[in-house]
């Protein structure tokens, strides 16, 4: 391989482990903070993707279309929040694997009545159409760095939000102790609908900025699920630092894999999951 | 995982009597109901094994798998790999091999995911079943995406002599009754014996059990393989009745599916995962079969109900229909 080509994948590979840690950072602030285990947190990125592709329809432009569509599922995390999850915090892991599981059905079924089953596809922005020359021969599309831009952004963002605002303060004091937080008044319950809309919201806007790039399917939200799993169970569930670390590995490892070994691509992956469970069961950046 | 308070390892009277009959139905019910319908319940047994086998790990053991399907499906597959195309393969040995090739699967899986706990043996266990999932998926010389065909079912041939014929639909079902109730009974023995009982305090408290000198992992892997195997039974009883594998037989719905059996019936004593399956697959195809009303047909639109329905029994009635049945009996039989 030679150095341009491998400054190509490395910068796929971390494309697309920013993308992953947008979805992993969800799942286990949901699950750090407020103890639920989510298998619907896939269906959130599929509905981003649709969202991207009829919003961006509607009024033209994906930027606008991103925009209202975080908004928008800023306000389906906290209804669904208010309307059920609140329901499970205490409940046992099963039952609220049961409680996602079911509605990871109704969200499907529902994709498929207000959208079909078609496969759609969702234009890139004039403006950030066209690619940067690396070399004379090989260059690189504006929209893979738009993407990244917009997951550092995000990341950093959401860094500086847990560990340098008030509002972060009272999140860390929930997680680490609820009923002491909530004697020194800190209101846990509006904690957990912020935590939970944040988590839904990056899920979403991960589907829709990739939406682009990978096109708008059916099922598109369990196969990415799949891949947030192994990215929590290597970085240590809990932990949002080992969430973009593992993230970034996998997306290494998943990238080059495809180029340097594609027979073995689709296993790659798993057998880093299964190194790292045998050196270290309970993840790299265990809480 | 909490241990539920009431156990209900030991059923009631009436439900031990329920049994009994359901039994003697399912004896009487190729004589009485059609062909279509005997092999609907043929069905549903097989899912019924299934279930029990998860039902080792998830209501004995306290182990909750979401990659239960992938020793189904792998079953599944080796009858397919074992039958040729133009003939039949002997019953006697590919069911041995089948099993054993899913004991051992489950075996090596085991050894990675059961040192996890709680919520990560649930992630880790979905993630190394999809991982099984994409290597049949993805490799066109193990059927692909389209799956493989089993043109014959196995033949019961054994020197010479045939005691039944798995081809006709009748010996079939009763067939598979009989290893219904062969791996209920042993299961029963087994959850009463001392490996069952220390099953059970890995469920209640692993620590505990670890400290009395109890090694947990080879308890839990001894369980994760057994229930492998016997999954691995189901899978190949359901590859020869259907005649077709394909890689959805190990996905993530297949998992879900005996989870949502399990816990539909009630965890922890076998008889729930057996009432479960029948009543899951019975609830399947009634909302597959919901009339057009007004245009919209709702029988299309299943996913939506079955959903709905397993939100609801979440939020209602979470120690499954067993635990309501168990109530009724208990307030019966109270002073």
């Amino acid at each position: 391989m030679d150095f341009p080509s491998f400054l190509i994948q490395l910068l796929n590979s971390v494309q697309y482990g920013l993308l992953l840690f947008m979805l992993a950072a969800g799942l286990t602030l949901i699950f750090g903070i407020m103890g639920v285990v989510n298998l619907a947190h896939g269906s959130f990125y599929m509905l981003g993707a649709y969202l991207a592709w009829s919003l961006s329809t509607l009024l033209g432009s994906l930027v606008l279309a991103i925009v209202v569509g975080a908004a928008l599922s800023v306000v389906f995390g906290l209804a669904l929040e208010w309307l059920l999850f609140r329901h499970f915090y205490q409940r046992d892991h099963l039952d609220q694997v049961l409680l996602t599981f079911g509605l990871i059905y109704i969200f499907e079924e529902m994709r498929s009545i207000l959208w079909g089953d078609d496969v759609h596809g969702v234009k890139i922005p004039e403006l950030l159409r066209g690619s940067i020359p690396l070399t004379d021969t090989l260059s690189y599309p504006v929209y893979r760095l738009f993407m990244s831009g917009v997951c550092i952004v995000l990341a950093l963002g959401l860094y500086l939000l847990i560990s340098r605002t008030r509002l972060g303060m009272k999140i860390r004091a929930g997680a680490f102790n609820r009923d002491m937080a909530e004697s020194l008044g800190i209101n846990i319950k509006l904690i957990h609908a912020v935590v939970f809309a944040l988590g839904v919201a990056l899920a979403t806007v991960a589907g829709m900025i990739a939406a682009p790039i990978s096109s708008v399917y059916p099922n598109m939200g369990s196969q990415v699920l799949i891949m947030c799993f192994v990215v929590v169970v290597i970085g240590g569930i809990g932990s949002v630092r080992g969430a973009l670390i593992s993230a970034l590995l996998v997306g290494l490892v998943d990238t080059f894999g495809k180029v340097l070994l594609p027979q073995l691509a689709g296993m790659l992956v798993y057998m880093l999951m299964a190194a790292v469970l045998l050196w270290k069961p309970e993840g790299l950046f265990k809480q | 995982m909490s241990a539920p308070k009431n156990n209900l390892e030991t059923l009631p009277r009436g439900l031990q009597a329920a049994l009994a009959l359901g039994l003697i139905a399912l004896v009487a019910f190729p004589f009485v109901g059609s062909d279509f319908y005997a092999q609907m319940v043929a069905r549903m047994m097989i899912l019924a094994i299934f279930a029990m086998s998860l039902d080792l790990l998830q209501g004995v053991t306290g182990l909750v798998s979401l990659g239960h399907a992938a020793f189904f499906g792998i079953s599944g597959y080796a009858l397919a790999f074992m039958t040729p195309a133009g003939e039949s393969v002997a019953l006697w040995w590919t069911l041995p091999a089948a099993v054993l090739g899913s004991a051992l699967a489950a075996l090596v899986i085991g050894f990675f995911v059961v040192r996890t706990q709680g919520i990560y043996f649930i992630m880790v266990t979905m993630a190394f079943a999809q991982m099984v999932f994409y290597v049949f998926f993805d490799n066109r010389s193990l059927g692909g995406s389209d799956g493989l065909y089993i043109n014959f079912k196995p033949d019961a041939t054994l020197f010479g002599w045939a005691p039944f014929d798995l081809e006709d639909k009748r010996s079939f079902y009763y067939f598979t009754l009989a290893c219904l109730v062969a791996v209920y009974a042993f299961l029963r023995r087994l959850l009463f014996s001392p490996f069952g009982r220390a099953l059970a305090g890995i469920r209640v408290n692993e620590h505990r059990m670890r400290a009395m000198g109890f090694g947990t992992f080879g308890y839990k892997l001894a369980a994760f393989t057994l229930a492998g195997a016997l999954a691995g039974l189901a899978g190949y009883l359901w590859g020869a009745q259907t005649g077709y594998v394909n890689p959805e037989l190990m996905g993530f719905h297949m998992s879900a599916h005996a989870i949502m059996m399990v816990i539909l019936g009630g965890m922890g004593n076998f008889a729930g995962a057996i009432v479960g399956a029948f009543a899951f697959e019975y609830l399947l195809s009634v909302f597959k079969d919901l009339p057009t009303v007004g245009g919209v047909h709702i029988g299309k639109h299943w996913q939506l109900w079955m959903g709905l329905f397993i939100v609801a029994i979440v939020m209602f009635a979470p120690r499954g229909l067993l635990g309501l049945a168990g109530r009724l009996f208990q307030r019966k039989e109270g002073p």
